[in-house]
């Protein structure tokens, strides 16, 4: 009864947080909406500018429909539309966004984020979608044909040092993951995501074909739908992680492929592969989500999200030098936006920059905007790219970064964070050791650990301990899935207190399992990787922390701390593991083969014919004239002598 | 097999191999020894090759320069060793964030169980400080370690200056896959334990330590580094690690490989290769190599502080400079182009270093001895035990002179050997793994009461005791004997073929134990062997038992110890006096101990609770009554 009852509380938990997460993704859009209005008051003179723009943007719409075989141009769209009268013309917008973040270990983040949404269902009974305008026709039949509800798919290389560079936008496991939710109309979900990994590792020219039973789960808490929608049954719900996957320029070219204006134009251009590979971080993201059309959620529109998170390091990007540009990181800077998109902005955050004592943007920023980010109110220097002002004269835009002062060495305490490793030697046991640091003062915060190991790795459940501050930390929800072998792997899930300031560690001991030769992989001796784990928690937001803030609000809106504000949803995770499972020799095998052979030949036969011959002690043998007598008597025929 | 199915022919073996079991054994033992001393002859070893393919072909081109700079560092560092009296922590972390790694310190204690004369401490208090330099784009799966100890005194700056030297500069360079570990121990082997121990969570030995905050995933390799002079003429590689546990052969040839590109002069054991071969002196400087090796592999200590990866299946080694009054010099730079040179090839590696041996001698840098080659040495050794215990079986089984006319049975003329024998053999066999047992235990715990009731120090005290009981055992076999007639009926003591079931046990033993050991470790089973086989075979109670007493004295495992320490002398060119080589035996022994109790060393538990009880059965053999 009172597990039933934890889960429930977990349930309405999770739901919160993905609540909390849209609400706050749609706090961002209104401030961006807002600020839109805003400079396209300001700016009212460039209507020359505007018509020009308009005129490239058919341009590229109809060239875009030509590659879509349905023909029709925007006006002939309206027209079909119009026989259809049933439903209203089916709009779609794309907005593109850059966001960089100065760090305080010097090092640079950039994120990128392209927002495609089309205010259209593809799964309306009788209705078939078939023209694609701005929407990717791949992953818009995709959708359809095996019924998806909800996509997320990462490419990450590196890992994301939350010590040092606090919490990203979009958190990814190093390698591969993928994650989707389908339609609760799919009878053979098992098939469908099976067909569904191998079409899209066509498209992204990337390993997500290795996935199958052996690497997927079904998490009941960890991973909740982030869009709109009713179902919340784990059974449509599929996640598998790959860590090994290598991210390089052939899944960046597809990913790019997907944008409208492709990387011809607006924000895209700053993304050449020799530099975003020669960083320390890099994560390709493609979220697909059904989203709210408007405030009152009368229809649902799809969301497609793509993302580009990368961090350039001040050592080997940067020569050492806290002084970034556009012209420094990407080896471009930008000229115009994407004519297809109703929005094109570059943010750069200067929370810790009122003054501009810290470092200097140039050229300076038009406008500020505030939004409250992981539970922090972050102020940020705004350039619209739709401002034909913001090019300056040289027709381009470089912003340029230049610091006044050696910035400092001192790790962060984020208010969360998780490490993982390997303990013990030898290559019999082992021992898995997470650990969540709770840096927060004095708040106590549940957080949600989902585990995933191979089969291969034999856990031993009854080990499990959780510990924090030296006692035992009793979690109050634990959903454990054993291995099958070469089946499926374990799936650990469950929902711990993290005591104010403490790490918890959590340690489960392990079996090395001893694989069957054609088993390996072709370089055993490398070690078999073990996926990150995830965490997942509603965490105390800094906003909430903050003591100061009455200074700055209405006193009537701060009695109460905020419900929104007072805590945000994060996702950790950990580092992948490499262990070393028993290897035997290859080179070796046929020796091995031919040296038992021969021994078991040698040594058992003989054994065996020692221990079961029954020894008589022989006739001696007649002499030979005994012999020739006994010959004459055969022939004879009278018996022998 | 119709030669052992058919009793003629069986009983004409046994009968040749008894009949010729002595000669036999003679021509084992020599030709074990003439194998052993062949392995270090050059037509007989292989050429080194690498056989990592990651680590072959592609040859890296090494651009580090700042060799001043570094030496610069290491000014300011022993400056700061100076003033602060000890391992200058703030300056080191200081120092690291400023190249731009994640740093953090790991404090230890451990109190040893005795204090240690030969580096003065006794309680130990000290703390690592590491610096990670997170490779980019890689998702802190694997890690490579390169660590410099903080030794007391003016030696080994130099050590830590190029360490920060190629942390700034391999900092600055986009290619690394794995994540680097440059740390900075303290106390040598106990802050390099107390690091390991930490970062694998283990607690083996008993240490506290606090927990390390930041880690690097499995560590592929590690190398140590030793410089303590600015310029240096030569460098030494250091790959004995504990147990008698070897790194990967690629990781020497790695480092030969690397030395002879850039043109280092390069040793192992401190000895410089000849191109003589075929003449005396090249053969000879072969074999001190070798026998330098064996020693050092035998005494199962770590001769360097690489020498605890090894537990953990990491690949290290120690690179030493040496500056001797040679004249061809290499400065900093030269030797930092070396490292850079081994860590970018490390860096290349997709797997673990498996492809190349781990059990090898090495006569020279360039030459190796594998285990195919160097184990029949030991099987020949090992065949005399085999021999002998045929012989022993074979008279077992046949009837004896001396018991025969006492047997009525036709059905008994062969007498079961575990008859009455069983208890006369569990006897001593109890009693002398008891003495070692005591041998292993009480040394330690003593080690007060004998402080106080003698005038002598701890860690004399844990000596001196070690050597009373092993000597004390010797007068055991006298007292095992019981005085009640009853009891020595009932065992059947004093009969011919009661020690002969002994002899038989014993021999086993000693044949299983070596074998093992050799195994496991081939030094120290080879240098066993060597001293015990003689012994085992020999040993009767019909020997004259003076003489033989006084050999077997001898040829026991102290003895062993003992001459060991005169010929790894004599082999490091330092030859020294009896008295000398009586201070450094007592020195050894608590060494011994010591290295047991903080690192795990299994080679003296070995010898008190099996080796020198194996022994005491062979020395019963010889006073039975």
């Amino acid at each position: 009864m009172t597990a039933g009852r934890c889960t429930a509380a977990l349930l309405a938990a999770v739901l919160v947080c993905g609540l909390t997460c849209a609400s706050t993704a749609a706090a961002e859009e209104a401030i961006t909406e807002e600020y839109e209005s805003i400079s396209n008051a300001n700016e009212h003179v460039q209507a020359q500018d505007d018509y020009a723009r308009s005129q490239k943007r058919r341009e590229i719409t109809e060239h875009d429909d030509d590659q879509n075989e349905p023909p029709p141009s925007s006006s002939s769209s309206s027209s079909s539309s119009s026989s259809s009268s049933s439903s209203p013309p089916s709009k779609d917008y794309f907005k593109e966004e850059l966001v960089i973040r100065p760090l305080s270990s010097g090092d640079i983040y950039a994120s990128f984020q392209f927002q495609t949404r089309w205010d259209t269902d593809f799964f309306a009974p009788g209705k078939k979608v078939s023209h694609y305008r701005l929407f990717p026709k791949s992953l818009g039949q995709l959708m359809s044909k095996f019924s998806v509800r909800e996509m997320h798919v990462s490419f990450t290389q590196g890992y994301w040092r939350t010590m040092q560079w606090g919490q990203p936008f979009l958190p990814a496991p190093p390698g591969a993951e993928l994650w989707v939710w389908f339609q609760d109309s799919v009878a053979d979900v098992d098939g469908a995501w099976k067909e569904l990994t191998n079409v899209l590792s066509g498209i992204f020219c990337a390993s997500l074909n290795f996935i199958d039973s052996t690497n997927t789960v079904e998490p009941t808490a960890s991973f909740k739908p982030l869009g709109v929608g009713n179902v919340t049954h784990q059974r449509f719900l599929r996640y598998a992680v790959l860590p090994r996957e290598i991210v390089c320029t052939e899944n960046l070219t597809p990913w790019k492929k997907l944008l409208p204006c492709g990387s011809k134009a607006g924000l895209a251009v700053l993304m050449k592969s020799e530099k975003l590979f020669h960083s320390s971080f890099l994560s390709l993201a493609v979220h697909i989500r059904p989203v709210c059309q408007d405030w009152g959620c009368k229809g649902t529109a799809w969301e497609l999200r793509q993302t580009v998170n990368v961090v350039f390091d001040l050592h080997t990007t940067g020569q050492g030098k806290r002084e970034w540009s556009f012209f420094k990181m990407f080896s471009r800077t930008l000229t115009e936006a994407c004519p297809l998109a109703t929005s094109s902005k570059v943010y750069i955050d200067v929370t810790d920059n009122p003054q501009g004592e810290l470092f200097e943007l140039n050229p300076a920023a038009p406008s500020l905007t505030q939004a409250v980010v992981l539970g922090d109110r972050r102020t940020y220097a705004v350039y619209d790219l739709m401002a034909s002002g913001t090019f300056g004269l040289l027709r381009s835009l470089n912003v340029l970064l230049r610091w006044k002062t050696p910035g400092s060495v001192d790790m962060l305490r984020p208010l969360l964070h998780g490490e993982r490793y390997v303990a013990g030697y030898g290559l019999q046991t082992g021992e898995i050791h997470t650990l969540i640091y709770n840096n927060h003062p004095y708040r106590a915060f549940p957080v949600l650990l989902l585990d995933i190991v191979p089969w291969y790795l034999r856990l031993y459940i009854h080990t499990l301990t959780v510990t924090s501050k030296s006692r035992e930390n009793k979690p109050s929800y634990i959903h454990y899935q054993p291995s099958k072998d070469r089946l499926r792997p374990h799936l650990l899930e469950m929902l711990i207190q993290l005591p104010p300031n403490s790490v918890t560690e959590v340690t489960v001991q392990f079996e090395r399992a001893l694989l069957k030769w054609t088993e390996y992989t072709p370089d055993p001796n490398h070690g078999f990787y073990v996926g990150s784990s995830v965490i997942s928690a509603l965490v105390p937001s800094v906003v909430a922390m903050d003591t100061s803030y009455t200074l700055e609000h209405p006193l009537f809106s701060t009695f109460f701390p905020c419900k929104e504000e007072s805590s945000y949803f994060v996702r950790v995770y950990t580092e992948p593991l490499l262990v070393n499972l028993p290897t035997p020799d290859f080179s070796m095998p046929y020796n091995v083969i031919c040296l038992t052979c021969t021994v078991v030949a040698v040594g058992y036969g003989s054994l065996y014919n020692l221990l079961t011959r029954t020894f008589q002690v022989e006739e001696p043998s007649p002499g030979v004239v005994k012999r020739l007598a006994n010959m004459i008597r055969y022939l004879r025929g009278v018996p022998l002598l | 097999m119709g030669l052992l199915s058919d009793p003629n022919r069986r009983r004409a073996l046994t009968n040749l191999l008894t009949r010729l079991n002595t000669p036999l054994c003679i021509v084992c033992y020599l030709a074990g020894v003439a194998w052993f001393m062949g392995l270090a002859f050059e037509p007989f070893t292989l050429r080194t090759y690498m056989s990592e393919n990651a680590m072959g072909s592609t040859m890296v081109e090494e651009r580090f320069l700042a060799g001043e700079r570094a030496l610069v560092t290491a000014r300011e560092f022993a400056a700061q060793k100076k003033k602060m009296g000890g391992m200058p922590v703030d300056w080191l972390v200081k120092a690291m964030q400023a190249r731009g790694l994640e740093v953090f310190t790991q404090s230890f204690s451990r109190t040893l169980p005795f204090p240690d004369e030969n580096k003065e401490r006794y309680m130990v208090h000290g703390t690592n400080v590491y610096g990670i330099l997170r490779a980019p784009r890689a998702p802190r799966t694997e890690a490579l370690v390169l660590s410099a100890p903080c030794t007391p005194g003016s030696s080994n700056n130099q050590a830590v200056g190029l360490l920060l030297g190629l942390a700034q500069y391999f900092r600055g360079q986009m290619y690394w896959a794995k994540d680097i570990i440059f740390l900075v121990n303290e106390h040598d082997l106990i802050g390099m334990q107390a690091w390991l121990e930490g970062y694998h969570h283990t607690n083996t030995t008993g240490m506290s330590w606090t927990p390390l905050e930041g880690r690097g995933g499995s560590i592929q390799a590690a190398l140590s580094l030793e410089l303590s002079s600015d310029i240096i003429t030569s460098l030494d590689l250091v790959l004995e690690g504990l147990n008698g546990q070897l790194p990967n052969l690629d990781l020497a040839n790695l480092f030969y490989a690397f030395c002879q590109k850039i043109g280092v002069l390069c040793t192992i054991q401190g000895k410089l290769q000849r191109n003589d071969w075929d003449s005396a002196a090249g053969y000879s400087q072969a074999v001190q190599t070798m026998l330098l090796m064996v020693l050092k592999q035998a005494s199962g200590r770590p001769w360097g502080d690489h020498g605890l990866f090894l537990r953990y299946h990491i690949e290290a080694a120690s690179i030493r400079g040496i500056n001797s009054f040679r004249q061809y010099k290499t400065d900093l730079t030269t030797v930092g182009k070396l490292l850079e040179g081994m860590f970018r090839k490390l860096n290349n590696l997709l797997e673990r270093l498996h492809q190349s041996y781990f059990f090898y001698l090495l006569p020279s840098l360039s030459r190796f001895v594998s285990i195919g080659y160097y184990m029949p040495a030991f099987g020949l050794l090992a065949a005399i035990l085999l021999l002998r215990a045929l012989d022993l079986w074979v008279q077992l089984g046949s009837p004896a002179p001396g018991t025969e006319d006492g047997l009525v049975d036709g059905e008994q003329v062969r007498p079961t050997p575990f008859g009455p024998g069983v208890l006369s053999v569990l006897t001593p066999l109890i009693i002398s793994h008891l003495t070692g047992v005591a041998l292993y235990t009480l040394p330690i715990m003593a080690q007060q009461t004998a402080v106080e009731h003698f005038p002598v120090s701890e860690t004399e005290a844990v000596v001196l005791t070690a050597i009373a009981i092993y000597t004390a055992g010797l007068a055991l076999p006298h007292n095992t004997h019981s005085p009640c007639p009853s009891v020595r009926v009932l065992s059947g003591e004093g009969t011919e073929e009661g020690w002969r079931v002994l002899k038989l046990i014993a021999i086993f033993y000693m044949a299983v134990l070596l074998g093992c050991t050799a195994l496991i470790n081939f030094s120290l089973g080879f240098i066993l062997a060597l001293t015990l086989v003689p012994v085992a075979a020999f040993i009767t109670p019909h020997v004259p038992r003076v003489l033989s007493a006084l050999v077997m004295v001898l040829l026991s495992p102290g003895s062993t110890l003992l001459f060991s320490i005169f010929v790894y002398q004599e082999l490091q060119e330092a030859p020294i006096t009896l008295l000398e080589g009586w201070n450094l035996f007592l020195s050894v022994i608590s060494q011994g101990i010591l290295d047991h109790n903080l690192y795990g060393s299994l080679v003296y538990p070995l010898i008190s609770l099996l080796v020198y009880p194996c022994w005491l059965l062979l020395w019963n053999i010889l006073f039975w009554k």
